[in-house]
């Protein structure tokens, strides 16, 4: 769904961050429109799950420099709330388990949450439970989920549906979806993503955070980049993230080299 | 300090009613133990300035609490029925109880009233002598069979005084309760509350204690229980709004091979002291225990535990666990958490801890995430904390617990 002519969305530019006293982001570049698919890869601690909640606004980092524009105004500048009502969602790694909170009022509160960003009128405990009955087709969940606390007790594949139920209900604009695919199963990768794909439309984005090509089988991204070292070092077709699963990311170092010529 | 000088004692309505030994008994205690000795354990960390403003109360004698207090209080729960103690309420011999649950008569009440305190070692506690002193009445029964109505057990303190209440409950082989006690204070009121039940083989109890106060709000409860062969205990508190509030469960699996879970939360706040102090102790192998104590404290206010597993030899075989969470939700609040093992028998398993922390900042962004407040996700958070533990309440304390009286207050 590649056109030119479409909005831009996120703009990121030379985006700096650090942890504590380390810097892990140097300088991201990225602009995504609306429309399209990203898939962002690249090796462990690269620096693709810190871009990932930098955007969400986790308080454990600090922006040293750079910019990032959702919709045209300043990103960085908003809570992580404020984010999340104009239609940012992080489809976690790790999606937290709070034990006593009912997995039902807290979805709840969130679509409500996002609807009051969208200028639209909550919905009461009926009207909300018809609305996430229907959206837990999407995700082939069980509306004993709903009973249970927020991820409490549930299987990787369980908490993965889990934060797809939450995106199908706050309808995101752009939703960045940090390794989605780990820990599930051949079945489970696929009713995530046919989530996904599902929830996709030509006027929302999607970054996929991925290491394996085959949540790329299923989800097809317009674009893929290679993160390293806090920053990223290529973009390319789906035909990148093929070369990758032949290749490995060994070529980051040889080209990291320096050439006989340069000595 | 009234108490002290024992112009407090000397000033109480004289000894009357079916408790009028044990009176007696009780004040002798308390004139040559005026104060609860500071060098035990259980009262070191005691906020003795708070007890005494307690202790200067009046006792309450009459038997009129306006139908507006009453009316605050939720709808007994469908099949449930409620008896209401104290001054206030039904003294025992007008309480009309259900099929399933018996009156003790006066002989029956000689013979077993305080043997439940003797088997758990706290006949001569302090705050077991000062009900004593002050008790004149109390509500006596036995209970058994099964698929009995739940029953709600209300104290209610006015302000101004302060409201002494006894129950002895005998559960008979196989019976089967579900046993709800509300204890609801007034701006400068308290309440000295104790329970004895005895649990016959086979029987189950779900016990719960709602203590709800109001500002200057003081309450001690004492519990003690004595669990036969193959009983199964369920007990949980939930502890708020006094300024002073002490509970204190004792319990003792008499030959072990008894079930014992107890759940506990207590959320001080402003400058409020909040203490249990729980004692078990298996006198037979292959028991149970199961005890999470919770607590929340802000602001300035103090929250205490101190809990005391007793294994002796006899015990072998025994399954034990303790555990203490706790938030800290200020810079300012204290909090002091003691877990304590005593094990002789070496065939068990048991396992103590406490935790001391604030709310998860991990829980808090993912919340956060969603759209959620910082305000609203602390609220959420803080909920959850807690229905961890209110949701082990016997079935008839839902009224309570969304009432207006009752609702969280974090």
């Amino acid at each position: 769904m590649i056109s030119k002519d479409s909005e831009i969305i996120l703009e990121i530019k030379n985006l700096q961050a650090r942890v504590e006293d380390q810097s892990i982001l140097q300088g991201v570049n990225l602009t995504i429109r609306s429309g399209e698919i990203h898939a962002l890869m690249g090796r462990n601690g690269s620096g693709k799950s810190t871009l990932a909640k930098i955007l969400a606004g986790h308080p454990s980092y600090t922006v040293t420099g750079g910019t990032v524009l959702y919709c045209g105004k300043d990103l960085l500048d908003l809570d992580p709330e404020e984010r999340s009502r104009i239609g940012l969602f992080l489809g976690f790694q790790y999606p937290i388990e709070i034990p006593g909170v009912n997995n039902l009022e807290f979805l709840r509160v969130a679509t409500n949450a996002r609807r009051q960003g969208l200028n639209k009128e909550e919905l009461d405990v009926f009207e909300f439970e018809e609305v996430v009955r229907e959206k837990l087709k999407i995700v082939q969940m069980d509306s004993s989920f709903l009973d249970r606390s927020v991820n409490e007790g549930f299987s990787g594949g369980e908490k993965k549906r889990n934060e797809i139920l939450q995106m199908a209900l706050l309808e995101p604009t752009v939703s960045i979806l940090d390794e989605t695919d780990s820990g599930l199963d051949i079945d489970a990768l696929r009713i995530v993503s046919s989530g996904v794909n599902q929830l996709s439309n030509p006027k929302t984005a999607t970054l996929l955070i991925t290491h394996y090509q085959r949540l790329l089988n299923e989800i097809k991204p317009d674009f893929v980049h290679v993160m390293s070292a806090g920053r990223i070092i290529k973009t390319g077709d789906k035909e990148l993230a093929l070369d990758l699963e032949k290749t490995g990311y060994d070529w980051i170092d040889k080209d990291a080299q320096p050439k006989g010529n340069d000595l | 300090m009234r108490l002290n000088s024992k112009n407090w004692l000397t000033s109480l309505p004289q000894p009357s009613g079916t408790l009028s030994e044990v009176q007696l008994r009780g004040r002798e205690f308390l004139f040559s133990n005026d104060l609860p000795p500071k060098n035990n354990e259980s009262w070191r960390l005691a906020d003795y300035e708070k007890l005494n403003r307690f202790l200067d109360l009046p006792v309450s004698n009459d038997s009129f609490l306006d139908s507006e207090s009453r009316n605050l209080w939720p709808e007994v729960a469908s099949g449930a029925f409620r008896v209401v103690l104290g001054p206030a309420g039904e003294c025992n011999s007008e309480v009309s109880l259900p099929v399933g649950f018996r009156r003790l008569t006066n002989p029956e009440i000689e013979q077993m009233l305080g043997k439940t305190l003797d088997s758990c070692s706290c006949k001569d506690s302090w705050s077991v002598s000062l009900n004593h002193a002050l008790t004149s009445e109390l509500l006596a029964f036995s209970v058994s069979g099964r698929n009995l109505p739940p029953m709600e057990l209300i104290s209610h303190a006015k302000t101004n005084e302060l409201c002494p209440t006894r129950v002895l409950i005998v559960l008979e082989e196989n019976a089967e309760l579900e046993l709800l006690q509300v204890v609801l204070g007034s701006d400068f009121s308290a309440h000295s509350h104790l329970v004895e039940i005895h649990i016959g083989q086979e029987a189950n109890l779900t016990h719960g204690l709602i203590g709800i106060g109001n500002n200057n709000s003081g309450f001690m409860a004492n519990l003690a229980i004595e669990q036969e062969l193959r009983s199964n205990y369920l007990f949980t508190s939930f502890i708020q709004g006094m300024a002073f509030g002490r509970v204190e469960p004792r319990l003792v699996q008499r030959d072990g091979q008894a079930n014992t879970t107890i759940r506990g939360l207590q959320i001080a706040k402003g400058s409020e002291q909040l203490a249990t102090h729980s004692s078990i102790c298996f006198k037979g192998p292959n028991g149970t225990l199961d005890q999470l104590q919770k607590a929340i404290a802000n602001d300035s206010s103090h929250s205490i535990f101190n809990g005391t597993i007793d294994v002796p030899r006899v015990a072998q075989g025994t399954n034990a666990e303790q555990l203490s969470r706790n938030l800290l939700l200020s810079s300012r609040a204290r909090i002091d958490a003691k877990p304590e093992l005593k094990i002789v028998a070496d065939d068990v398993r048991c396992a103590h801890g406490a935790t001391v922390s604030q709310l998860q900042q991990e829980e808090v962004f993912y919340l956060r995430s969603r759209g959620i407040t910082s305000n609203q996700a602390a609220k959420l958070l803080l909920d959850g904390y807690c229905q961890e533990i209110l949701e082990k309440l016997p079935s008839n304390a839902k009224n309570w617990i969304i009432s207006d009286e009752c609702k969280l207050i974090i």
